[in-house]
């Protein structure tokens, strides 16, 4: 409480010697704290300083961000938040419907962002109509990745459906490679079974599944055809896979350990880290069927105090996404920008066709948010199909059973 | 005033600590109890909704692995390393060079924190990289020791390594007990010419009764609050095929935003806690009136 008298005290004295012009402040709350993420956020930093403002780091690793949001609760409950915080898909509307996000309608309307981002994207930054996050990149999360020398001694072509990718696998083991390589931990058994759904069921399934949470849907015997599916790729892995880090499996496919890898395309950062190049090292493609499923980091404003913050975060929310953030920003990390209007002279191949597809997709409706990546669902729903997701994949579960597991586990978080 | 000082010196110096542990751990277990029955996700709610928080938790098939899980470890980590503690501590008992350097061996592994342990045992026993393929490597091609990757019998390898971990402290609260066992009993048993086993099973054991106690108290409620352990070894893997009742509140608390299912399933491992306690501090306090 002192303190507090004391700060105030402290900033009306600091308004008075500095006049009435207020300097922009932004305290950023993030977990990009590792290589080519730490040197991304870097870059925004540069830009805000560059800007005249002032930028208070606060970067909190751990627990692929569960740190982070620990620390944020107990700012907010002290009623002291971040002006930005790293958050992303519904969390946004979740912390919104706590009361603590601001609107940045204003610099949202001024940049014209309603023209340059995709409708499904924007759709998350947007708090019951006006905007209250900034996105800053786009994964796509439905990649396969291969060996191409692999795929080349064996005679097998890119697969474009699931059965291709089967005959593939089996065709594989009896050569003695190991067809897919994977980490057994939940999340990225979920994403394998959301590109899965997606591949089987096609976008409208996927939506209804994933999406909208249809009991129906979840229920169908498309999904048990789903599980049948998971239930073959549990065939496709090294027996060693439990636990393994997604960047291992990638390291597996890189040194022909492996063929395939389905995986989001931080992966491509792995492989051009280890000067491999695409299209000669490694192939990319979308995973079997049609869609997009995409990945969107985004910075959620919260309500701050005082004209230096309120600029602060104003100017953070137009350089965020600035034409020359978005390029400088998503070189370093893999993806793409969100805007559609930046142009990719400089990207590599996996990312012209990323973006490619996210126009296409974006037009004809199945650009659809990642479930595994927490852009679809509320994270007590999204854990309780992931459960019954890795719970099956990790034993001798038959798909009837998983499917009715997966409907009563969801009804239990609705 | 001296008076007064010498009678309530005590109280004012227990005062703050006091206060501090009614606001900490019984001020915080009752606000877990509310959370336990509101609708808190992301954060804290304070309108009371009923019980459907337990009707989750009950309906959850992950908590009951949880709570299976903790049967099982708990069950065989207390009991397998009571027995391997007692017999090393019996061993130790036998006048042996060297004693000192042996104890000191065995309960070193008390002094490495839980993670240490998590992943040293990790890598020993992963298929592809410790124990398996160290004998497939002697020329055993068809040993197999895939138990950390496997669903089925993942949660015994937490065993292994806890135990690994805590025998040796068990041994040497053991090893107290013996010796504080009357000399002369032994003597004079020793002289009507009893076999020393015998003279282990009719008169050490039974009069070591409370250390036993103690030992169970003691791995129990390491047993129920194992966490790091898990973290560092499977992290609940394969699947949730090792979780523990410690790990599913921390992965609802932190990772998926469902503060009231965190708090009700706290409560759960109090009450578990209470059922193991609340004996032995009856056992405790009726012994002390007598």
């Amino acid at each position: 409480m002192k303190f507090t008298v004391f700060a105030a005290a402290t900033a009306a004295l600091c308004a008075l010697a500095t006049t009435s012009v207020a300097e922009p402040q932004a305290e950023v709350l993030h977990w990009w704290t590792s290589g080519g993420e730490a040197k991304s956020v870097a870059v925004l930093q540069q830009e805000f300083k560059d800007a005249g403002g002032t930028w208070t780091d606060m970067p909190v690793a751990g627990g692929g961000g569960d740190a982070a949001m620990t620390a944020l609760r107990a700012r907010v409950l002290s009623g002291n938040a971040p002006a930005a915080v790293q958050l992303k898909g519904p969390a946004i509307q979740e912390w919104y419907e706590e009361g603590v996000l601001s609107d940045i309608s204003a610099v949202a309307e001024e940049n014209g962002w309603a023209d340059v981002l995709p409708e499904a994207i924007a759709n998350h930054m947007k708090c019951e109509g006006h905007w209250c996050a900034a996105p800053v990149n786009v994964h796509r999360v439905d990649w396969i990745w291969a060996n191409k020398k692999i795929l080349e001694d064996n005679g097998i072509a890119m697969p474009t459906t699931w059965d291709e990718f089967n005959a593939a696998a089996e065709k594989l083991k009896a050569a003695g490679i190991t067809p897919l390589a994977h980490g057994g931990q939940a999340w990225q058994d979920a994403t394998v079974f959301e590109t899965v759904v997606l591949g089987l069921g096609g976008a409208e399934f996927f939506q209804k599944a994933l999406v909208d949470l249809d009991p129906e849907a979840l229920g169908s015997d498309t999904m048990k055809a789903v599980f049948d599916q998971m239930r073959l790729l549990r065939g496709d892995v090294d027996a060693n896979f439990s636990g393994r880090d997604w960047n291992l499996a990638t390291a597996m496919v890189m040194n022909g350990e492996a063929a395939f890898q389905i995986m989001g395309d931080w992966a491509k950062g792995e492989f051009l880290a280890a000067g491999k190049v695409p299209g000669e090292d490694f192939l990319c493609a979308s995973t079997p069927g049609e869609g997009y499923l995409y990945n969107v980091d985004s910075f959620a404003m919260f309500d701050v105090d005082g004209e230096d913050k309120e600029a602060g975060q104003a100017l953070l929310a137009k350089l965020i996404v600035g034409p020359s953030f978005q390029k400088v920003f998503n070189l370093n990390k893999g993806s793409i920008p969100v805007r559609t209007d930046v142009s990719l002279d400089d990207f590599d191949m996996c990312a012209h066709t990323s973006s490619e597809e996210m126009a296409s997709s974006s037009e004809n409706g199945s650009l659809l948010p990642s479930y595994a990546h927490g852009m679809a669902l509320r994270g007590a729903q999204s854990g309780a199909i992931t459960d019954v997701v890795t719970a099956h994949f990790n034993s001798d579960m038959s798909s009837d059973d998983a499917v009715k597991m997966l409907v009563d586990a969801v009804a239990a978080v609705q | 005033m001296t008076l007064w000082l010498e009678r309530h010196v005590p109280k004012l110096v227990l005062a703050p600590s006091f206060a501090a542990i009614l606001l900490f751990v019984y001020g915080f277990i009752a606000w877990t109890g509310w959370i336990s029955l509101t609708k808190s996700r992301l954060m804290p709610k304070y309108d009371i909704e009923g019980v459907q928080q337990y009707t989750r938790l009950f309906a959850a098939p992950r908590w009951d692995v949880a709570m299976n899980n903790l049967y099982i470890f708990g069950a065989l980590f207390i009991v397998i390393a009571m027995v391997l503690g007692l017999g090393l501590a019996i061993l130790l008992d036998q006048k042996i060079r060297a004693e000192g350097v042996l104890r000191t061996i065995y309960l070193y592994p008390m002094a490495l924190s839980m993670i240490v342990t998590g992943t040293a045992w990790k890598w020993i026993l992963n298929p592809g990289l410790g124990l398996e393929k160290v004998v497939q490597g002697w020329g055993f091609e068809n040993f197999k020791f895939d138990w950390l990757v496997n669903t089925d019998y993942a949660i015994y390898t937490i065993v292994i390594a806890a135990v690994w971990q805590s025998s040796g402290f068990v041994m040497a609260l053991f090893l107290a007990g013996l010796r504080s066992v009357d000399t002369e009993i032994i003597k004079a048993a020793q002289v009507d010419g009893i076999p020393t086993h015998r003279i282990y099973t009719a008169i050490i054991i039974p009069s070591m009764a409370p250390i036993f106690l103690s030992a169970f108290i003691v791995l129990s409620h390491l047993a129920i609050k194992s966490f790091d352990l898990v973290i560092a070894m499977t992290n609940g893997g394969p699947g949730y095929a090792t979780d523990l009742p410690a790990t599913y509140m921390y992965a609802m608390a932190f990772s998926r935003g469902d503060l009231g299912q965190a708090a009700s399933s706290a409560m759960i491992m109090m009450l578990v806690v209470f059922t193991i306690v609340v004996p032995y501090l009856y056992s405790e306090l009726r012994t002390r009136n007598d």
